[in-house]
């Protein structure tokens, strides 16, 4: 049967009339393709907008808002005061420590997990997956036990300060530190490193490398040249997966860190509930995530010169 | 002179398989060598050591009378071509091209003149700023040839390269490959399993099994005197008759008849005698047979038609016997059920093992 038949007016048509009835079926086809996308993404949709758009937008309109004397939350005589504040140099320096120490969390994963995800990448299938069950391990427990566990570790009766004295050191005390923040974070964010590396290195076509060698690189020149390119997708996303969250982290370094050590997820913390400062706590949060965004394009506009699909 | 590639004793086991065993083997220097055999048989592992990128367990391996079986891929004066060709996806054509020659540390617009020469010599000039995944399947094979042949290796190892392509295309480019060494002079080493290609295009062909180096020759040798009954019915079609020696030069069939054949085995051996079915005549039944020419009585029980030739299978008590015939005039057709005699010149038979 030719096309002319679909459109039930006999055997033989105009050939225009065929492709006018066909281009109509690809429409309809297209339009209930639309509508089953929209129906599978409702609950998404759903949830999305009230635990994320809308709790959003308040904090978005409370930025704006003035604190009265008593603590409360004034929503008229809208104003920039809050933003303004974000210059103070408390404020600032919290952010640039912050910046810092997740720049350095980021930077210390990518060192230890590179290795490992490259480890793990290249061993038989079967030891592959036992070696990804062992890094996930830690999800087994509870994120606030391990820190807390952490604590105990790093205390000055801990084990590190007792091996320390028994050498003939003295005690150590990591606790309360900016180390014990980073070595918290890098603990409990390493996972998220190996994972897109490990599924980069995965993906890897080793033939490439062996191209490499055989075009005379030596090993670290094949590893430079093409290896570590061709695992750039990784790298971004599983830096972008540690550094985000520890821009904004709050148990580690309210667990681990001290006084001295106000990070920005801290210290928004304490100005929804200790300062009482819903505005300022809400012109805060824009801000990191207006610092998170910049970021985030700045990483994905830096590794992709060459247009690679990321 | 030294032999470009030379192999002695060379063995490669992973764990307690072995992929290739003792294998001798010295390939010409500027020749077009192909490494012949199913898979498995060990081919892309002996290719793979010469590139380096597996070493012997044991053994000797040479490369233009230097020894190489235990340097690394960077240090040896060989190129491959991949089967997956294996161009660098982050880099442009050129780009590719000129890896091997940045390596080397080769002057900038020497390279550039170079990249452009090589990229020439494949007709891919115009596409040297698009990405190898812009490029068809064809053409990135030529990309992949150019990369290998641009930085004048002593010897090129190409490993299945026309396997992912159509068969229109692999036609184009088996031509397209032998006229090209026979340009440039680099010798060859082309591993691969289809038999048509190593016939078409080498010079001299080696035969794989079981990690084994059964025979070396010309395709003609190859074809025509295999050695063994492997080599004999992997490539082409070929009738394995088995027989037992009587003298050195007549054997009898397992149906009792007697032929003549060169044997060169003690009388008593069982053998196989192999038959290629070009070699063999058709007749009827009442024809006149010139009585030097070595016959089997049969009756036709298929007969396909390919056009240019017939195929027949004729049921002997020997076992079932393929004649292939030419469509030419004046050639007897036989119809199915009928009657007919198998007819070969003694010295086109070869005798090989059980």
């Amino acid at each position: 049967m030719g096309p002319g038949g679909v459109d039930g007016r006999g055997a033989v048509s105009e050939p225009g009339g065929a492709a006018a009835a066909r281009s109509e079926l690809e429409d309809a086809a297209r339009r209930a393709e639309a509508r089953r996308g929209f129906l599978i993404a409702l609950p998404a949709w759903f949830y999305l907008t009230l635990f994320f758009v809308i709790p959003l937008g308040i904090v978005a309109v409370y930025s704006f808002a003035t604190r009265s004397s008593t603590g409360r939350t004034v929503l008229s005589d809208w104003n920039f005061d809050s933003y303004r504040r974000l210059w103070d140099s408390l404020v600032v320096e919290i952010a640039l420590r912050t910046l810092l120490l997740a720049l350095a969390t980021t930077l210390i994963c990518l060192m230890f997990a590179y290795p490992l995800a490259y480890y793990m990448a290249t061993r038989r299938p079967a030891l592959r997956n036992v070696l990804l069950i062992l890094v996930m391990i830690p999800f087994w427990s509870n994120f606030l036990v391990r820190t807390y566990a952490w604590k105990v570790l790093l205390g000055s009766d801990g084990p590190v300060s007792q091996l320390s004295q028994a050498l003939g050191g003295e005690p150590i005390r990591l606790l309360f530190t900016n180390t014990a923040v980073i070595i918290g974070l890098v603990y409990g964010f390493l996972p998220f490193m190996v994972l897109p590396l490990y599924t980069a290195l995965e993906r890897m076509d080793w033939s490439l490398v062996e191209a490499a060698r055989d075009l005379y690189a030596d090993g670290w020149t094949a590893f430079r040249k093409v290896t570590w390119p061709l695992s750039i997708p990784g790298v971004v996303a599983g830096s972008i997966l540690v550094f985000i969250p520890t821009l904004g982290a709050y148990v580690t370094p309210a667990i681990l860190g001290g006084a001295k050590t106000t990070l920005a997820g801290d210290y928004i913390v304490s100005q929804f509930l200790a300062a009482r400062n819903q505005p300022f706590g809400s012109a805060l949060s824009m801000g990191m995530m207006l610092i998170m965004l910049a970021a985030t394009i700045v990483y994905f506009r830096w590794f992709r010169p060459s247009g690679r699909d990321l | 002179m030294a032999a470009a590639v030379a192999l002695q004793g060379v063995s490669k086991a992973f764990g307690d398989v072995y992929a290739v065993r003792e294998l001798d083997l010295a390939i010409r220097d500027g020749e077009f060598f192909s490494l012949l055999g199913p898979s498995g048989c060990g081919k892309t592992t002996t290719l793979r050591m010469i590139a380096g990128f597996e070493f012997p367990t044991e053994g000797s391996l040479q490369i233009h009378g230097v020894e190489m079986a235990l340097q690394p891929p960077n240090e040896r004066p060989v190129n491959t071509v991949f089967q997956s060709y294996a161009l660098f996806p982050h880099m442009t054509v050129e780009e590719n091209v000129g890896f091997g020659l940045r390596m080397k540390k080769v002057g900038g617009t020497e390279i550039a003149e170079r990249v452009k020469r090589a990229l020439d010599m494949v007709r891919l000039s115009h596409r040297a700023t698009a990405a190898p995944k812009q490029l068809s399947g064809g053409q990135q094979q030529r990309v992949a040839l150019a990369r290998a042949l641009v930085n004048e290796p002593e010897v090129l190892l190409l490993d299945e390269p026309l396997g992912a392509l159509d068969l229109k295309l692999r036609q184009a480019m088996q031509t397209e490959l032998k006229d090209l060494q026979a340009r440039v002079g680099i010798t060859f080493v082309y591993v691969t399993h289809d038999q048509g290609e190593a016939l078409t295009m080498s010079d001299r062909i080696g035969v794989m099994h079981e990690g084994r180096l059964l025979q070396v020759g010309t395709p003609q040798e190859i074809y025509e005197r295999p050695t063994s009954r492997f080599v004999a019915g992997f490539i082409g079609e070929i009738n394995l008759l088995p027989a037992t020696v009587i003298d050195h030069d007549s054997v009898r069939l397992a149906g009792g008849r007697l032929v003549a054949a060169a044997t060169g085995v003690a009388p008593g051996s069982e053998v196989t005698v192999a038959l290629r079915p070009e070699r063999l005549e058709l007749y009827g039944v009442n024809e006149v047979i010139p009585t030097n020419l070595n016959t089997v009585r049969g009756r036709v029980t298929r007969r396909v038609y390919f056009g240019d030739v017939f195929f027949y299978d004729i049921d002997t008590t020997d076992g079932v016997i393929e004649v292939k015939e030419e469509n030419r005039p004046g050639v007897d057709l036989h119809e199915i059920g009928e009657e007919a005699v198998v007819a070969w010149d003694p010295a086109a038979s070869t005798v090989v093992e059980r």
